[in-house]
């Protein structure tokens, strides 16, 4: 056992899927000899060939429409998209085809696929390197969204995504890749697809969130507490299908609710969370829900880019908002 | 000045427009039987893709792509395909669909908006009718490149339209399976028709075959009238696939005679006098041509065959009319491989709403 990075935990997520199961492949832009332009895929081109990490054209949609080819034949396709924002091009692919395969053919053919990408800002990159596009994958049925937090639920988490049975996006928080470092086991455990995680129990205050985001509102619960307001802390972790339960469950306890996202606020998952807990747990509220989102703006550039991402500070301030709500 | 690279594309054709022999046919045309069997084929569609036409008149099936005058590319490219090789195609190769094995009353059902319809009996591992133009093509190369993974001796065949052509997935497809030697044969479905826009609107190339030139994919055309060219030349493209040999793209030309479906009227934008002279290239009366004059084929047998190719369109039609609908809630069972809790809850409200249990 050793301290990785959160881009270590992914290479060791995809060494031991490959290893256990010789349907994995992966395959995406630079992916090979290059390890990946982030080093996800460092050396397994080396130790596994060019037969199982293909290096492909430059070409995203037709990265997720081989990928989805080669589901439907029975591998387990595991495609690269550089950066969240190119992976727009694959929308249609998923959308019209990934997503849709099991449900159109009445399960006859399916397509267990997982297209991983680089997500979300905060670190100086040019422009279409920093998006937070999880509504957009979260919005289609037959899609299962996941996004990681730290390096131990990065493993577990793609170890899970990978063995699924069905379509996975698999946003990994860019920020964290190598800021965030912890022990992970390389046990091959799955981190299960189905449920929210909650990272840090609290009395007070419910605070939801996810990814890259997560640091912050760990940081912005640290803050809380020396101000004796106990926050708990729910990383949600696979947006869809969204485990409700487990964010009621914690509201009806604590009976205030901040849900912090990068992506912009409006149609965000943040909408979704705040109308499910509206609808089934209104009468367990004490004040109205707070979110902490990106703005409806373009993301900015980078010298600017700080001032559009949600802060420790900003969800700090908006949980004193909510605890002082009577 | 240096010429680094040049092309030719070179265009087949071996029965012309009256079933007169222009060129010498391949072995599988020395033998009747094979071209009686092709012949059936596509009078099979043809007549399928007529009383699909009269269901829809009479609101018994949804929006439906007629095949009408370009039978000869569907049976001729399933005709070529061995069982073990993948077909992904678009949504006007019925034949080829018939051929390989779908049933009439799937086809049906499919077009009646009955998502069963794409759970093929048979072939089951061919994939479901492309809608999104072009967007299958990628698919076809990752099958492709599925085959080689596992060493298999098969080839996936992707049929798509001359519209296609235009997109960006067909040339990202042609791109990876030239970079790959997939085994892959893509077949050009040329009607000369993009719904309202005409081929020549469509790409200022004068084939379409030589787009895939560009990417280091083998191309040709070949006159897709003729049952027989067609059969021939996807054949020797699918051996060479299957061989390690690389990938090929066939453009297929021939015409639409029909409206691009049944929810549009193709007299608002292409002349009758234009439909009339294609009328005399079509391939169903050219094949028989041939047939008569070798005296392989007679009117009895004709009467024959409409007759019973009539009868099986009928039975399978009432089939698929008398197909009980799906259960209301079945839609949810097929979006996951296992129902989350989220779609249980929603799915358990159309059960409460239609009082009854899946």
């Amino acid at each position: 056992m050793s301290e990785v990075s959160l881009v270590q935990a992914i290479n060791l997520a995809l060494r031991r899927a490959m290893m256990e199961d010789p349907r994995v492949l992966l395959l995406g832009e630079d992916v090979g000899i290059n390890g990946g332009v982030f080093r996800a895929t460092e050396s397994l081109f080396q130790a596994f060939g060019e037969q199982r990490v293909i290096d492909t054209p430059l070409a995203e949609a037709g990265i997720a429409g081989v990928s989805i080819g080669l589901a439907v034949q029975g591998f387990r396709p595991v495609a690269e998209i550089q950066f969240t924002g190119f992976a727009y091009t694959c929308i249609d692919q998923l959308l019209n085809h990934a997503a849709r395969m099991r449900s159109r053919t009445r399960g006859r053919l399916t397509c267990p696929m997982v297209l991983r990408s680089p997500a979300g800002g905060g670190i100086h990159a040019a422009e279409h390197h920093s998006e937070s596009p999880e509504a957009m994958f979260a919005h289609t049925p037959g899609l299962k969204v996941v996004t990681p937090s730290s390096p131990r639920r990065a493993y577990g988490l793609l170890l899970s995504a990978i063995r699924d049975p069905d379509p996975v996006v698999f946003l990994e928080p860019t920020r964290l890749y190598r800021a965030a470092h912890e022990e992970v086991t390389d046990d091959g455990i799955g981190i299960p697809l189905d449920c929210c995680a909650v990272l840090r129990p609290g009395r007070d205050v419910t605070l939801v969130s996810w990814g890259a985001m997560i640091t912050e509102t760990l940081r912005a619960a640290e803050n809380l507490s020396r101000e004796n307001i106990d926050a708990e802390v729910i990383d949600v972790a696979t947006l869809k299908p969204l485990d409700s339960a487990t964010i009621l469950e914690s509201v009806a306890r604590t009976g205030r609710l901040t849900i912090v996202h990068e992506a912009p606020l409006t149609c965000g998952l943040g909408a979704e969370i705040a109308a499910r807990v509206a609808s089934r747990g209104l009468t367990t509220l004490l004040a109205p829900i707070e979110r902490v989102t990106g703005f409806d703006t373009m993301m900015p550039y980078p010298r600017s880019e700080a001032f559009y991402m949600p802060s420790a500070d900003r969800v700090t301030a908006a949980v004193r908002r909510t605890m002082a709500y009577t | 000045m240096t010429i680094v690279t040049q092309f030719a594309i070179s265009s087949t054709r071996l029965l012309d427009s009256g079933g007169n022999v222009v060129a010498p046919l391949p072995a599988f045309a020395q033998d009747d039987s094979e071209l009686v069997a092709l012949y059936r084929g596509m009078v099979l569609t043809r007549t399928f893709d007529a009383k699909a036409i009269a269901l829809q008149r009479t609101g018994r099936l949804g929006t439906y792509a007629s095949s009408l005058g370009q039978e000869a590319v569907g049976v001729g490219v399933a005709a070529a395909m061995q069982p073990s090789d993948i077909l992904v195609p678009s949504f006007r190769e019925h034949g080829a669909q018939i051929w390989r094995g779908v049933s009439l009353a799937e086809l049906f059902l499919y077009w009646g908006g009955d998502e069963r319809g794409n759970d093929f009996a048979v072939p089951r591992e061919d994939f479901p009718n492309c809608i999104p133009i072009g967007s299958h093509a990628p698919h076809a190369v990752g099958v492709a490149l599925a085959f080689r993974l596992r060493g298999e001796k098969r080839a996936a065949v992707c049929v798509f339209g001359d519209g296609a052509t235009s997109k960006g997935d067909v040339a990202e497809a042609l791109n990876m399976a030239g970079v790959w030697k997939a085994p892959v044969v893509f077949v050009v479905n040329n009607n000369g028709w993009a719904i309202s826009v005409p081929r020549a609107k469509q790409s200022a190339a004068s084939t379409l075959a030589q787009k895939a030139i560009a990417a280091g994919v083998a191309a040709e055309q070949v006159d897709g009238n003729d049952i027989i060219a067609v059969r021939f030349l996807v054949e020797q493209a699918l051996e060479r696939a299957r061989a390690g040999g690389g990938p090929t793209l066939i453009e297929a030309v021939t015409y639409r005679l029909s409206d691009h479906t049944t929810a549009d009227d193709a007299s608002r934008y292409r002349d009758d006098a234009e439909v009339s002279r294609h009328w005399a290239e079509e391939p169903i009366a050219r094949l028989r041509n041939y047939l008569v004059r070798q005296g392989t084929w007679g009117a009895d047998q004709e009467e024959g065959l409409l007759q019973e190719c009539s009868k099986r369109v009928d039975e399978s039609a009432a089939s698929y009319l008398a197909t009980p609908p799906q259960c209301p809630t079945e839609f949810f069972d097929y979006v996951y491989a296992a129902l989350p809790a989220e779609l249980a809850e929603q799915r358990d409200a159309v059960i409460a709403s239609v009082g009854k249990q899946p």
